[in-house]
């Protein structure tokens, strides 16, 4: 016996699960209240799991209001916040697109198919916007390396990124590896997926056309990601009850192949009037979108909905989160050929509805009305929640407890300062991240510029003119633990930063948010902060936000991971051959090394202090104008030709960003301490708005004039050098000297680098 | 008047464009295969390219041995079509027994890609005529089942024949016996290859110019003929 | 109606990756004394109809082309019920 509208109306007083579904009394009544009678179980499942902080993002609605107040004005943004992913113009009539979502809960259950089926839902995103995905990066994070549980979490995170991703045919062009207590037991999987279409081509979500016709395309609809609604099943009429619902989706990457290739075959085609995926909450989610972003109204017939598992109740249908699905909105006229593309790349398809002018969302069920809702209130209308936040009293204490040398010791010989630094480029988080990359495929497509260990991913977008589009993701959580306002600044200015090295011109901003519960006022405070903090900063810089995502409640009990405000921003470039690389080459013997920017005596969550096992004081100073500057002049030296190389300063300093370009250029080089400075503070401070650049000789001038023009401090600190190693005692190798003070060859340091991660992931 | 070489597309192929834009660079003119079409358009020699056709359901390669395009080939290839498969597609060509042999899982068990360094160990076949003997070359390497393994009667065999025509050098990267990157059929039309060759023929996209020379061979040695 | 089981394993010579796999995982799980692990695949198929001597040649003939690969794999044929 199926709870349809009118037996809703008939039996008013049947109670209802709403509050195991994670409805609030008064949201409930709000349903009851909107619909003027209660809801039928569907409509209870489809609000309950819509309103869900994950698809309502009720607890940061009233925050990220901010990105679109705040939004710099710009011309290049083509779509903006608000669908399912920004679209930014970069020129040439080409547009790109681009997200970073999160899929953190779902890896931490099933590490394989939780990675995997975050990279099918955000490559989803993107082709829904029109366009054709291009690359794919994905930024990680786990407890500490060497934690039995991040044992058995990330090689199943990494090959499913992996599985997922090669078998697409997208190239992984960079990501992050991060390794920090505060993960463990909360792992974090955000998956970013960019793609390009001509101006023409955008597709938005929307249910247009009185008429059209509702056709869902795709795997077929199984039980996956069920899990809680199930408890709705056991509460229909229905004598047959379903066995246990899984929890997990399991993706398929071959036949999110094919969904890709019919879905751009129709789209180029001009078949479709409006386009969504199925992600989270799937079939509700895509109506109720689809209908409430057009003319207001769709009639959905659910008996059609082809199942891989006959017993599904029609609430679990309407609930299932079954990856590799799509929904486009079609004109009866179109309809058979979008059908027979369809058919050619095997997959299935069938009209489920039609768009109609009632302003309601109408679900049949062999016959009878199960749901019948106004769909805005489904999709747009969900609660907004102002939480409570405050400042948490540990605060100030934590920013008191700064890094001083009366705190942790500092090195002052030689020998003691390039201990350091072998124990630096050793150290989880500075350690080569081959063993992960390398089960990666970064050549398929043909058009990756720059991939990881560069410091941005950048692929070219038209293979005749070279427009190519840099893209970099990057977030310091302990930054943000110790000043979340500051923090997500600083987030975006190192993403910032690392666009401009490549000589690109960054353009917008997409953000995945991964904080722990919003019920924690403490939390909820460093949630406040950080997007204050990040709208404030894209405000100043002139980027805005397109588009991003939210991860709550990544806690486990009392303890919330830090604050994870990770920023990607993409930039573009109007010719990928002038590029900027990281390190300097065989041609580049007597070129000079300098450091722009200023270096100053700042280690509170340095990487330094972190091996020392020490949280506290202040992170590096902001200063976004110095980045502006900095980015500038990176950009016009790259389009000038006058500099060879550029490497940006972050985690680990300067010594660090000089042992990366050294390992991977395999010459040597000589460098010396900058004047007035103390070795330790040159070598390791961790201050922001700093590059590292190659220059040759006959641009020395033009370039050291351009800076000072401009207030940019530059200093020389080094020249490349492929004869030291006989005077330094190694003979026929390549060696970095560092003043009086250390040698060493690149081979040993290349040694400690790519020793780490091996040791303890390979079985 | 160039050389017209086809590349196939399978439902789950993703470097076939890569091999049409290499093809073009070497000078040739790509044309594209369809998987369900029993035709070769005419096409002088033949690619099968990498990717995961058929998601690797069941084995590598097996179900697309069924393709319709792939009966004629295989009946092509026995009087002298050059073919060159390539990862996949070299998965499809043992499988279709067109070469001996098999591909299996890499022995470490993950898939690996990295730049991978061979050595020419035979310039008479079809697509190596424009290498040296002996000629080492770093081309990309990307696969997780790429293992290449026959009984050893037949290893013998190839090494006696000289129908081993690459091998890995400096480290085996997925536990192919007797470190074999690629072979050819007694003929030496038909050539499979595990490394990719395609994405080595663009300084900006790739680590060396290497791959072209599986290209230019074909395409030469078909001009002027 | 009938059921047929295909049970397909690698041939002994050739190396089973995944199989040394799992025997080193059973291994750190608590399983002591595990000498050799081998990994195959099974293939439950249905039809409908009898089998006859026709359909039983032709299901051989696939269970050695299509669902096992002769140069690395043998397999085994069971009809069930």
């Amino acid at each position: 016996m199926i709870d349809s509208v009118s037996h809703a109306e008939q039996q008013p007083d049947t109670q209802q699960p709403f509050a195991e579904l994670g409805l609030k009394p008064d949201e409930y009544d709000r349903i009851k209240e909107i619909l003027g009678r209660r809801p039928t179980s569907s409509e209870l499942a489809m609000y309950s799991v819509m309103w869900s902080e994950h698809c309502s993002y009720k607890s940061s609605k009233v925050h990220l209001r901010q990105f679109g107040e705040k939004a710099p004005k710009t011309d290049a943004l083509l779509v903006g916040i608000g669908e399912n992913a920004g679209v930014v113009d970069i020129g040439q009539g080409w547009a790109v697109t681009f997200k970073v979502e999160s899929h953190n809960h779902p890896s931490y259950v099933e590490p394989y198919q939780g990675a995997a089926t975050g990279v099918g839902g955000i490559v989803r995103d993107i082709i829904s916007m029109g366009a054709r995905p291009l690359a794919v990066m994905d930024p990680l994070r786990f407890g500490a390396a060497d934690a039995p549980d991040t044992r058995r979490v990330l090689p199943g995170v990494v090959a499913g990124v992996g599985g997922y991703g090669n078998c697409l045919g997208l190239p992984n062009i960079g990501g992050e590896l991060v390794f920090d207590d505060s993960y463990l037991g909360n792992p974090l999987v955000n998956a970013l997926c960019v793609g390009s279409m001509r101006h023409e081509d955008i597709h938005l979500a929307s249910a247009k056309g009185i008429g059209n016709l509702v056709v869902l395309y795709g795997a077929r609809t199984g039980g996956d990601g069920i899990g809680g609604v199930s408890v709705l099943a056991s509460e229909t009429f229905d004598a047959d009850g379903p066995a246990k619902r899984p929890s997990v989706q399991v993706g398929d990457p071959f036949m999110e192949k094919l969904l890709i290739e019919a879905t751009l075959e129709v789209l180029h085609a001009g078949l479709v009037e409006g386009i969504q995926d199925l992600g989270g909450a799937g079939i509700s989610c895509a109506t109720s979108e689809l209908a409430s972003n057009g003319e207001g109204g769709m009639h959905v017939w659910l008996d059609r909905v082809p199942l891989r598992d006959a017993s599904l109740s029609p609430e679990e249908i309407l609930m299932s989160e079954s990856q590799e699905r799509m929904c486009a909105i079609v004109t009866p006229q179109h309809v058979d050929a979008f059908m027979d593309i369809c058919k050619k790349w095997d997959v299935e398809a069938i009209v489920i509805g039609e768009v109609t002018n009632t302003g309601r969302l109408v679900v049949d069920w062999h016959g009878e009305e199960i749901v019948n809702v106004p769909p805005r209130t489904v999709a747009h209308e969900g609660p907004v929640y102002e939480r409570p936040y405050h400042r948490p009293e540990w605060q100030d204490a934590l920013q008191a407890n700064a890094p001083t040398p009366e705190v942790i010791t500092r090195p002052e010989s030689g020998d003691a300062l390039k201990q350091t630094l072998l124990d630096l480029i050793g150290s989880p988080n500075l350690a080569s991240k081959s063993w992960v990359t390398s089960q990666y495929d970064r050549y398929v497509l043909g058009n990756t510029i720059l991939a990881q260990p560069e410091d941005t991913g950048m692929i070219r977008i038209d293979e005749e003119s070279g427009l190519g589009v840099a893209i970099a993701t990057d977030c310091n959580a302990r930054f943000a633990k110790l000043d979340p306002y500051n923090g997500a600044k600083l987030a975006l200015a190192e993403s910032y930063r690392n666009v401009s090295v490549s000589g690109a011109i960054p353009l917008a901003v997409t953000n995945c948010l991964n904080f722990g519960s919003p019920e924690d006022p403490e939390v909820m405070w460093q949630f406040a902060e950080a997007t204050r903090g990040l709208a404030d900063g894209c405000l100043e810089l002139g980027v805005p936000v397109t588009g991003g995502n939210v991860s709550f409640y990544n806690q486990t009990a009392d303890t919330a991971i830090h604050p994870t405000p990770v920023v990607g921003v993409l930039g573009v470039i109007d010719d990928v051959e002038r590029r900027t690389p990281m390190t300097w080459n065989a041609d580049s013997d007597g070129e000079l090394i300098y450091v722009l920017g200023d270096t100053l005596d700042e280690f509170g969550g340095s990487e330094w202090a972190h091996i020392h096992g020490h949280l506290g004081g202040l992170p590096p100073r902001v200063d976004l104008q110095r980045e502006k500057l900095l980015s500038e002049i990176l950009v016009a030296a790259s389009r000038d030709g006058m500099i060879t190389a550029a490497h940006d300063v972050s985690d680990g300093g300067i010594a660090i960003a000089i042992a990366e370009m050294a390992m991977r250029a395999n010459i040597g080089a000589r460098f010396w301490v900058q004047d007035d400075i103390a070795p330790f503070v040159f070598l390791f401070s961790e201050s922001t708005a700093r590059a590292v650049v190659v220059i040759p000789r006959s641009e020395e001038l033009r370039f050291t004039e351009m800076c000072a023009a401009r207030g940019l401090p530059a200093y020389r600190v080094g020249v490349v050098d492929s004869g030291l190693g006989a005077d330094a005692g190694h003979p026929g190798e390549q060696v970095i000297v560092m003043g009086e003070l250390f040698t060493f060859t690149i081979d040993q340091l290349r040694q400690v680098h790519e020793a780490t991660l091996p040791a303890i992931f390979n079985t | 008047m160039s050389a017209r070489i086809g590349v196939v597309t399978f439902p789950g192929s993703l470097d076939d464009r890569d091999a049409a834009r290499a093809i073009s660079i070497a000078g040739g003119e790509p044309v594209a295969l369809w998987h369900g079409d029993a035709d070769l358009k005419n096409v002088d020699a033949v690619v099968l390219p990498g990717g995961f056709s058929y998601g690797d359901y069941l084995r590598c390669g097996a179900i697309a041995k069924f393709a319709p395009v792939m009966s004629l080939i295989i009946e092509k290839a026995h009087q002298g079509l050059p073919v060159l498969g390539i990862c996949n597609g070299f998965q499809i060509l043992c499988e279709s027994h067109l070469l001996p042999g098999a591909l299996t899982r890499n022995d470490h068990q993950h898939f690996i890609c990295r730049d991978q360094k061979l050595r020419i160990e035979n310039t008479e076949s079809y697509w190596t005529r424009d290498y040296s003997m002996g000629q080492e070359i770093v081309i990309p390497l990307k696969n997780g089942e790429g293992g290449y393994v026959a009984d050893e009667k037949t290893l013998d065999q190839l090494f006696a024949e000289g129908r081993v025509i690459a091998t890995y050098q400096d480290g085996n990267p997925n536990g192919s016996y007797r470190d074999i990157a690629g072979i050819t059929n007694s003929r030496g039309n038909v050539v499979g290859l595990m490394p990719h060759p395609e994405h080595a023929v663009e300084a900006l996209t790739g680590p060396s110019l290497d791959g072209l020379g599986f290209f230019t061979s074909a395409i030469n040695t078909l001009v002027n003929a | 109606m009938a059921r047929v089981v295909v049970n397909v394993m690698l041939k002994p010579e050739i190396l089973d990756p995944q199989g040394r796999a799992v025997q080193g995982a059973l291994g750190r799980l608590g399983l002591t004394g595990v000498s050799d692990v081998r990994q195959g695949k099974q293939f439950v198929i249905d039809l409908e109809g009898d089998l006859d001597a026709d359909r039983s040649a032709k299901l051989e003939e696939l269970a050695g082309e299509l669902l096992s690969n002769p140069v690395i794999e043998d397999f085994t044929l069971t009809v069930v019920e």
